[in-house]
């Protein structure tokens, strides 16, 4: 709990003793458990742990495409219970509309956002879909792109409405190391200027130290919070400084610690 | 070069219509029974001429066009309620599941009765023969939607009406035209089954049509109805359904 108050008043995204289940084949399995976590305006958080820890878990309930079974999730003091314009999610699948072009798949939630003119949306749109190197595949459908420029529309469709709270659940895992580094950049760019509120899932503990303000380690069965490592390094930053190396080691230390600590261990 | 795709059934359509030819000319068989290609020709020219033919063929399309969008435009609108509510599901998708599985032509009994030799009888049986079985389709088609893209569109700020007609609809489209496609078989049909039993006095159609060529004995006027009847459904098929689904699949990725 933050010893001073101010710092919660600040916070714009709280969660506290979040636990979620699951009701499967398999009897009740408990995705997360007693998260506490404040993500503060502006902060670029990363949730990092093994597949199963119930990454994409929490960012559904951010989203509020889920219900929370105990505790609450606040943004800006009000409860999340349901989608919102304000918090876009990237998903771990790209979600393109199969039946829309990579253009039109950019525009749709741009045509939700009210105060636009048609114009300043088909350019945004345009601009996102060049920043994700796609100008040349506008036209192009779903399934006439590659697993990596679909994840890259489903990018530019996830930024081109500028929410405050961006969602987004291992973005960068389907591409080549090339633009990944390249998105790397543009990434933390949008970031600073725009002022925005992002919570990244990822595997890649380089990726998350490169990106993140904090970084948060999960642990699995039940999905906890096992350690929070803050990361001061100065912006922006660059995947292949070795300030950035040195502590992306430190907590793959920490990670393969926790996976190796026997299960008892973690109650 | 290769030669055009059009050409092996053209001949071999040619070969068959010469065999039969052949064969009911040389006498042996009765051509009161058997006529011969040129025979029906012959009737189709005369039907053509006095223009009973295309007035019979223009008052059964306008029936089955007729009745055929009455029923998708209840059909689609209450197979989305039975996808969204349970108790619709419960109550109209299982009724509809059960009056599907009744063949159309049981509606005309039901039709005749209530509203006599009329217009309204005969489009009742249509729009009962499409109705049932576009409400099934759609609503299994909405409740099959990948629940991925509702959650993308709501996250987008999608609800209500757009998400309705800018996701779900888009998504079920390709299930919902196959159950279009369905209800037009159905009614088309059940339509003909009207149309030779009972005399629908309000105007002959294609089966009365059929039926006048059983009561003169003149099999060339039955067969060459029938060829008819064939052909406007292949047309039906070939000018309108064939093409939506071509172009469904060809703008999603599933060609083969
Ligand atoms: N809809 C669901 N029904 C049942 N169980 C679920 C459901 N969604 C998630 N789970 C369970 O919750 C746990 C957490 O899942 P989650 O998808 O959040 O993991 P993750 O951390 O995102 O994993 P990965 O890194 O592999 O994507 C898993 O044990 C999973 O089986
Ligand atoms: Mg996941």
């Amino acid at each position: 709990m933050p010893a001073n108050p101010s710092s919660e008043s600040h916070s714009q995204l709280t969660l506290s003793h979040v636990t979620k289940r699951f009701s499967g084949r398999a009897g009740l399995v408990t995705a997360v458990e007693d998260i506490t976590l404040q993500v503060k305006e502006g902060e670029f958080l990363v949730l990092v742990g093994p597949s199963g820890c119930g990454k994409s878990t929490l960012l559904s309930l951010l989203a509020g495409l889920e219900q929370v079974d105990e505790g609450s999730i606040k943004l800006d003091g009000a409860d999340v219970v349901e989608p919102g314009r304000d918090r876009l999610v990237m998903f771990q699948q790209d979600a393109l509309f199969p039946w829309l072009d990579a253009l039109e798949n950019v525009l749709f939630g741009l045509r939700l956002k009210p105060g636009l003119t048609d114009a300043e949306r088909t350019e945004a749109a345009r601009y996102y879909l060049d920043l994700v190197g796609l100008a040349d595949k506008e036209k192009a459908h779903p399934h006439e792109l590659s697993g990596g420029m679909r994840q890259r529309v489903a990018l530019a469709r996830s930024l081109a409405p500028n929410p405050r709270v961006l969602l987004m659940d291992e973005p960068f895992s389907a591409l080549d190391a090339l633009t990944r580094d390249q998105l790397y950049g543009d990434i933390q760019k949008i970031f600073t200027q725009r002022k925005k509120t992002i919570v990244l899932v990822t595997h890649n503990i380089r990726e998350a130290v490169c990106l993140g303000d904090r970084v948060v380690l999960l642990s699995p069965n039940p999905g906890r919070i096992r350690q929070v490592f803050n990361i001061d390094l100065p912006r922006p930053r660059r995947i292949n400084d070795p300030a950035l190396a040195t502590l992306a080691a430190d907590i793959t230390t920490a990670l393969s610690a926790h996976l190796a600590e026997p299960k008892e261990g973690l109650v | 070069m290769k030669p055009p795709r059009a050409l092996v059934p053209v001949v071999i359509g040619l070969l068959i219509l010469g065999g039969w030819e052949w064969f009911v000319r040389s006498g042996r068989v009765d051509d009161v029974l058997v006529p011969a290609p040129t025979q029906i020709g012959e009737w189709f020219w005369s039907a053509l001429r006095d223009g009973s033919l295309a007035s019979a063929t223009w008052v059964t399309m306008r029936r089955l066009m007729i009745g055929f969008i009455i029923g998708a435009a209840i059909g689609i609108p209450v197979g989305a309620l039975c996808a969204r509510s349970s108790l619709a599901r419960d109550t109209i998708g299982i009724l509809s599941l059960g009056l599907q599985t009744l063949p159309s032509v049981c509606w005309v009994p039901v039709a005749i009765i209530a509203f006599g030799q009329n217009e309204a009888a005969v489009l009742f049986v249509v729009v009962m023969g499409t109705v049932w079985a576009v409400v099934i389709a759609v609503q299994e088609s909405v409740l099959s939607v990948q629940p991925l893209y509702l959650r993308a569109a709501m996250t987008m700020g999608s609800r209500g009406w757009h998400l309705w007609t800018r996701v779900i609809f888009p998504a079920a489209l390709p299930g919902i035209i196959s159950g279009l496609k369905q209800g037009w078989a159905f009614a088309w049909r059940s339509l003909m089954a009207a149309e030779i039993f009972v005399v629908i006095l309000s105007g002959f159609g294609l089966g009365s049509l059929l039926h006048a060529g059983r009561e003169l004995l003149r099999m060339d006027q039955v067969v060459g109805v029938m060829l008819v009847v064939v052909g406007v459904g292949l047309l039906a098929d070939l000018i309108f359904f064939s093409p939506i689904e071509r172009w469904l699949r060809r703008s999603r990725g599933l060609e083969r």
